[in-house]
């Protein structure tokens, strides 16, 4: 359903909703799945992210979201410079995903404090973002929601479990998805929410002991 | 949210109310949010716009390429043509400084994306100013834009990759009569003829940039769609009808968009940015920027 609010929106630094304010948004996704602001990250454009992203300032949009910066901070522009002098080492490549990824998309090799992430992202229209995968794993973020995703063995009464916890915190689930790359190997959850996780929520479900890793992103969208 | 025009006017007609309220009504039982809360939404996007416009006329802004920059001053400070010193000569001045501040990496709002973000702001504060109405007027006209871009979102596009310039500036400029239409008094059936005289004016226009930057011709197709808009504006607040329905012509600036060839979506492979000139200045001007960013 179409809101006035994405009609009249978003504010953004230009020049382009799907090549600078959608490219940020994968930027700060990726910062929030590894934790932080990378010290390392490698990014490759595909599509028309490769041929017109530099007039746009699409790497510049990256390394801000990467920075946390959001699609209205003026820095933005001055993005490439802040990296440089805080000593961050994030490298820019054009590249050919498969044929059929959409043309706006990013794929961003980020680290941050030994967590290392493989993020693939696309920028769809006005600002809207979707990533797509994670680390191999296919997933559907979108950031319009505050998401909880987690990596986790594969057994049963997982996702009752972690359901369990966001429910004694009294946190209501908008949608959760679980993929997995094969059989018994590990899933991946993701996990949208009607207000942001607790600290506490975070820390219950990062204790179970068969859970890898969880990561709260906040919402960046409209 | 509405997926007609029709539709809404009627519900506007049926209540005695106006198309910002009907759209505001309708946003809020869609969202589960309070009107006041999203009339804050489009209070703090006005400021923006209004910003944007001030930063833009100051006239020392450069885009990448350095294309585009400057011009927005240009136009206001002169008095040599047919408009000078009315509100349409400064409206076209103001379309021009917001996509100046868009190309040059300002803070601009989307409305309903960046590429056509000039048009909005510049035909609504153009007119609120030049008549003296007050902020809560333009929020309200900012109500009935977001219903106008809605429909055209569902019926039809708002990206030139999918549609065009069309689907760009020329959505904007129909959002832009539509509500300027009843925030200057006219009814809400006078503001979806505004919306059909606009709409009609900017089929077929296609999405040629440069490089595929939003840039050249962009930056003059906001004051351009200004000028169309303020047509449609003049003639329905007249009292002038268009004989084809509003819904259906906006179905077709979507099927327009939809027969067009890639090369007039968004890709530079043909208009403007296909001539030899635009492909030159491509060339040259992409190469600088890839030697100032690395």
């Amino acid at each position: 359903m179409v809101s006035i609010l994405d009609i009249i929106g978003p504010i953004m630094v230009g020049p382009s909703s799907s090549h600078t304010a959608g490219a940020c948004r994968i930027g700060l996704l990726t910062r929030m799945l590894v934790g932080g602001t990378p010290e390392r990250a490698r990014i490759e454009l595909h599509g028309s992210f490769a041929r017109t992203g530099e007039g746009h300032g699409t790497d510049k949009a990256i390394a801000g979201g990467l920075l946390g910066m959001r699609p209205d901070d003026e820095r933005l522009r001055d993005a490439l410079d802040i990296m440089e002098r805080e000593g961050l080492d994030y490298t820019f490549e054009k590249t050919s995903l498969a044929d059929d990824a959409h043309p706006n998309t990013t794929r961003i090799t980020a680290l941050h404090g030994g967590f290392e992430a493989v993020v693939v992202g696309s920028s769809l229209g006005a600002g809207r973002i979707r990533l797509t995968e994670v680390d191999g794993f296919p997933v559907d973020i979108s950031g319009s929601l505050p998401t909880l995703v987690l990596v986790a063995e594969d057994r049963p009464g997982s996702v009752a479990r972690i359901a369990g916890v966001l429910a004694d915190e009294r946190i209501n689930l908008a949608t959760m998805r679980v993929t997995r790359k094969e059989r018994g190997g590990d899933a991946f959850m993701v996990i949208e929410l009607d207000e942001a996780p607790s600290a506490e929520a975070t820390t219950r479900i990062a204790a179970l002991e068969w859970v890898r890793w969880v990561r709260a992103l906040e919402k960046v969208g409209a | 949210m509405f997926r007609s025009l029709a539709d809404a006017i009627a519900a506007a007609e049926s209540r005695g109310a106006s198309l910002a309220d009907v759209a505001l009504d309708a946003e809020a039982k869609d969202q589960g949010r309070d009107r006041d809360d999203i009339r804050a939404a489009l209070a703090r996007a006005l400021r923006v716009m209004r910003g944007a416009v001030s930063r833009g006329m100051q006239g020392d802004l450069h885009s990448a390429s350095g294309l585009v920059g400057g011009d927005a001053a240009k136009v206001r400070a002169s008095h040599a043509g047919p408009l000078a010193d009315t509100p349409f000569h400064e409206i076209l001045a103001r379309a021009l400084a917001v996509q100046e501040v868009n190309a040059a990496m300002g803070v601009i709002v989307a409305a309903p994306t960046a590429g056509g973000a000039g048009v909005l702001p510049a035909v609504l504060t153009g007119l609120a100013d030049a008549r003296g109405l007050d902020d809560a007027r333009v929020v309200s006209a900012l109500a009935t834009a977001g219903l106008i871009g809605a429909v055209i979102a569902e019926r039809a596009s708002l990206s030139g990759a999918e549609g065009g310039c069309q689907a760009e500036t020329g959505a904007a400029a129909a959002m832009a009569a539509g509500s300027a239409v009843e925030l200057l008094g006219g009814t809400p059936a006078q503001a979806g003829h505004g919306v059909a005289l606009t709409m009609q004016g900017m089929l077929g226009l296609v999405c040629d940039p440069l490089g595929g930057l939003v840039e050249l011709p962009c930056v003059f197709r906001n004051a351009t769609g200004s000028a169309i808009a303020l047509a449609g504006i003049e003639m329905a607040l007249a009292g002038v009808t268009f004989a084809i329905p509003v819904d259906e012509v906006i179905d077709t600036m979507g099927e327009i968009g939809r027969a067009m060839d890639v090369r007039y979506r968004e890709t530079a492979g043909g208009g403007l940015a296909a001539t030899p000139t635009g492909r030159r200045l491509a060339r040259e001007r992409l190469v600088q920027i890839r030697r100032s960013t690395h």
